[in-house]
């Protein structure tokens, strides 16, 4: 059983409540196609659970096969310094399959950040520590591809497809909903 | 969901070399003409890694996986192996395609001789393991790990075994 090394906390950027009964961790690759498929599963299983549910996104950019991987995850790092992480995360997943520079840019001038200020950022690489971080954080914990997800602190190796998600995030909350036995 | 025991425990496998067992020499081709042995890391950490096949999907790979972490076994002085029964010029492909950083060696001929003495040849199906070994400085096995076959084991055993070496 691989854990979760790194605990969530407040450095982290979730949705969802603190008290939820379930937190998943997602490990992932904006620039990773299986990551996007996964982006929309995960906003399916979100609205199912609501409240029940806590998710985490951490970054795992793959930057030897995925060229615009690190610069995409350090736009995201950028918006949430702006209070906008999950909408550029949210975004980058949407148009994945234009990532550049020119993007990033466009995105952040619709959610309404400073244009030069991501340039500098992304030109002194101001958020690399942070995405580093993370990445090698999830190293530590045994992630091993993207994306990769931790359910309640352990790596969930199972089918993230919907109907296999919605059934393990469910009994998940069924066992942490029942009272414990002394 | 359930994992058959021969998923888990290869088939016909012997067992991995343990912990404090010298790990065996041995020299392969890692390119077409060109021949690397274990001995060549003595005084290094090195990472054995054997994988069933070049060429399995991406993203999800272990070997891909790896050379985006090279930089973490390289803080500790490591130096990665990849070793499978696909041959030289698989590899060189394969390498050239994944932008690959590290040697993939060639345990090609005799056929799986090298996973053989290591305990992790997959005799039903004629491939290696997936199964890693540390080995320390002295050429020593530190740390061996069999992953059943179809999960990537990742890198956290790696570097727990590397971070327990004495320095």
């Amino acid at each position: 059983m691989t854990k979760l090394k790194i605990p969530v906390s407040a450095d982290d950027h979730a949705e969802g409540p603190e008290s939820a009964a379930v937190t998943l961790v997602e490990y992932g690759d904006y620039e990773c196609p299986h990551c996007g498929r996964a982006y929309a599963i995960v906003k399916r299983i979100q609205k199912h659970f609501g409240k029940r549910l806590r998710f985490v996104f951490r970054n795992f950019p793959l930057t030897q096969s995925h060229p615009n991987a690190e610069a995409a995850a350090e736009s995201a790092e950028f918006a949430a310094a702006h209070g906008k992480f999950w909408e550029m995360h949210d975004l980058l997943f949407e148009n994945q399959e234009q990532l550049d520079s020119g993007l990033f840019l466009d995105l952040a001038r619709k959610l309404g950040l400073s244009t030069p200020a991501l340039s500098l950022a992304l030109e002194e690489e101001h958020f690399a520590d942070r995405v580093r971080a993370d990445f090698s954080g999830g190293v530590r914990s045994g992630v091993n591809g993207t994306p990769t997800f931790f359910l309640n602190g352990v790596r969930y190796d199972g089918s993230w497809e919907f109907p296999e998600l919605l059934l393990t995030v469910d009994e998940a909350v069924e066992t942490s909903s029942q009272p414990t036995q002394h | 969901m359930t994992v058959s025991t021969n998923e888990s425990q290869g088939t016909g496998a012997g067992t991995l070399l343990a912990p404090g067992t010298k790990a065996p020499e041995f020299t392969l081709p890692y390119a077409p003409g060109q021949t690397f042995s274990l001995s060549e890391l003595r005084g290094k950490p090195v990472i054995l890694a054997f994988y069933p096949a070049d060429w399995s999907p991406t993203c999800g790979d272990q070997i891909g996986l790896y050379n985006e972490i090279l930089p973490e076994f390289q803080k500790f002085g490591a130096e990665l192996l990849g070793i499978s029964v696909d041959g030289p010029w698989c590899h060189k492909a394969f390498i050239e395609n994944r932008k690959l950083r590290f040697k993939l060696l060639a345990d090609f001929e005799p056929k799986g001789a090298v996973a053989r003495q290591y305990g992790a040849y997959r005799g039903a199906d004629g491939i290696s393991e997936r199964a890693l070994f540390v080995i320390d400085k002295n050429g020593v096995i530190a740390w061996s790990y069999l992953s059943p076959i179809r999960v990537n084991p990742g890198a956290d055993g790696i570097l727990e075994a590397l971070e327990k070496l004495p320095k």
